[in-house]
């Protein structure tokens, strides 16, 4: 599959989306060459601040901005975008459902070198607590561009989750991104991969693998954290033997949470779970911490058939 | 070339419209008392609040609402409307009591703070009073949004002007002098923030807590002209506004030395008022001060 950064995607269609909209906004924290929002700011010098190293005067900012009419698109690291400003988000973005689109990126352990500080595993959690914000976590970088255009298109506050390491194709460029609906990526009838973000592409490797053994997997994008497509989890519950919910997030709060929720309200079924657990992870490279803490397609093959078992 | 904004909009085409009262002094003096009136009754009906800080921007919020800011309670969304955002949100009652006054809502609403279904929350909120610009409750978030909106002012060639009530316990928060850098490096001299330095947070004295002095030097170091004034003078109050509106290319703060609870002579200086509200028989006493 090849390889595109997600980040890249962003920073081109921001300034797809600034030639459009003369009232879009672009704020970043001293990172805008890492968030690839420097390419807005060369664009557009006079719609672009850097606000230094500042991230809840920024939120609060992009709030005074979006009230007084403007589409703010605001950028930073995942982890200071959510556990850096919660309390800004909370009550300058969530109680007053302001127009302001954070789209972070470094987010998960792919960060990699950089360690524990900056890998943000715990930014979705945070982020689906809070009543108002639409949460996505685009899988590639062809559902990045569609997916902060779709943004930029709705009212109200949105959080998407983007990465710093390249993520391989999933999609061709005429998939049309629907917020909200879980993507079908491949047809199954044994058991159900739901996955998120970079987990998507591992998935598909994951099944066909599986495939290969006699287990017929269903694998599902949910790239909409919040809100949740509840009535594709319910379906599928009722046509599988069992679910694996798969993303680069700890146990806790994220994707497997959330599904969960479905489906011990709605439909029993098995579940397996491959997460980062509750423990941060170390320095290293992107490759290498991926299979220390089992984000791998031969986790997912191993919790499909723990599924399967527990059938 | 980023962070480069338009520079002053002295040359807006939109025509700077007068405040639709402009009160004599006299008039403003009797405002005052009134609004300190409702601030009582609006508390102790609602049986909580925070009399004393509400009690100690008064002075400030009359004099902006009935003689300085240009708006329409008819259309609190007019684009050019200059915008009072208040910071301490625990002082909503001095800006609800504020607004009812000017025509946003009827004067008998005020009764209704704090109550199950009432438009008028415990603190300020957008979403449910008309004429509320900004939420606020968590300290040390009302600049930023006040820079967000000054900014916009300047992009979109409005000559509004944007005011930020702030009290002194929130220059401890860090955001706030994140606020404070900001606005001076976009060159913000469409905003002013004023500060009610009552001298009194919910604790104790701001300077046994966590002292802010020399507190005009700290924002005039920060790139801030800074004014001092006496926060219950209302001419030194519309001097100070006057002056704001005249520095050119820095954002100015005043520095409002006031006093918590003023007017009511047993709640002025007093911690206990931060957020407590009076009794039915200290109502009738401060109601009788009022007069």
């Amino acid at each position: 599959m090849t390889e595109v950064s997600t980040r890249e995607a962003y920073g081109n269609t921001l300034v797809e989306l600034g030639e459009e909209n003369k009232g879009i906004i672009v704020l970043d924290a001293d990172l805008s060459p890492s968030t690839m929002t420097c390419f807005f700011a060369q664009k557009f010098p006079h719609r672009f601040f850097n606000c230094g190293i500042q991230e809840q005067n920024m939120i609060g900012m992009a709030a005074g901005l979006a009230a007084s009419g403007k589409t703010v698109f605001a950028s930073t690291f995942a982890v200071f975008a959510s556990c850096r400003c919660f309390d800004q988000l909370r009550m300058c973005l969530s109680q007053t459902g302001l127009n302001v689109k954070i789209v972070a990126t470094h987010g998960g352990i792919t960060v990699g070198e950089d360690g524990a500080s900056h890998q943000a595993i715990e930014d979705l959690a945070l982020y689906c607590a809070l009543p108002g914000f639409t949460v996505i976590v685009p899988a590639d970088a062809i559902e990045t561009a569609e997916a902060v255009k779709a943004a930029a298109n709705m009212h109200g506050p949105f959080y998407i989750r983007l990465s710093r390491s390249k993520t391989p194709l999933v999609y061709a460029e005429d998939y049309h991104f629907a917020l909200g609906k879980a993507v079908t990526m491949q047809e199954g009838e044994d058991v159900a991969i739901m996955a998120t973000g970079i987990m998507v592409a591992k998935a598909l490797v994951a099944s066909e693998v599986l495939a290969k053994q006699g287990i017929n997997c269903r694998v599902i994008n949910i790239h909409t954290l919040k809100p949740l497509d509840e009535e594709a989890i319910v379906k599928t519950a009722s046509e599988m033997k069992g679910i694996v919910v798969a993303e680069e997030h700890l146990a806790h709060g994220g994707l497997g949470s959330r599904v969960a929720q479905v489906i011990a309200r709605e439909k029993l079924v098995p579940m397996s779970f491959v997460n980062l657990k509750d423990r941060y992870a170390l320095s290293g490279k992107a490759e290498e911490l991926l299979q220390k803490y089992d984000l791998t397609a031969e986790s997912i093959e191993l919790a499909v058939k723990s599924v399967l078992e527990k059938k | 070339m980023s962070n480069q904004i338009n520079p002053g909009s002295q040359n807006a085409p939109q025509a700077r419209q007068v405040n639709v009262f402009d009160l004599s002094m006299v008039d403003l003096i009797e405002m005052a008392k009134k609004l300190r009136r409702h601030i009582i009754t609006m508390t102790a009906t609602a049986g909580s609040g925070h009399p004393g800080g509400s009690l100690s921007s008064t002075d400030i919020v009359a004099a902006l609402y009935f003689k300085v800011m240009r708006y329409n309670p008819l259309d609190p969304q007019w684009v050019d409307r200059d915008r009072f955002i208040l910071s301490k949100g625990h002082a909503a009652p001095i800006v609800y009591a504020a607004l009812a006054e000017s025509g946003y809502f009827p004067v008998e609403e005020l009764t209704t703070l704090r109550k199950f279904g009432s438009r008028l929350q415990g603190h300020t909120d957008r979403n449910f009073t008309p004429g509320v610009e900004m939420s606020a409750g968590s300290l040390g978030m009302g600049l930023s949004f006040g820079v967000g909106v000054a900014l916009a002012g300047k992009l979109d060639y409005r000559d509004y002007c944007t005011y930020v009530l702030l009290s002194d316990g929130e220059c401890e928060e860090g955001q706030t002098w994140e606020a404070v850098l900001s606005a001076a490096q976009y060159k913000l001299d469409n905003l002013v923030a004023i500060v009610d330095y009552n001298k009194i947070q919910l604790s104790g004295w701001v300077k046994d807590v966590m002292n802010l002095e020399p507190l005009n030097r700290k924002w005039q170091a920060f790139g801030w002209h800074a004014i001092d004034i006496d926060g219950h003078d209302l001419g030194q109050i519309l001097a100070a506004i006057q002056e704001a509106q005249k520095i050119k290319t820095k954002p100015v703060v005043i520095i409002a030395h006031t006093i918590k609870g003023k007017g009511v002579s047993f709640m002025e200086g007093n911690v206990k008022f931060h957020g407590k509200v009076p009794t039915s028989e200290e109502v009738g006493r401060a109601l009788r001060e009022l007069e």
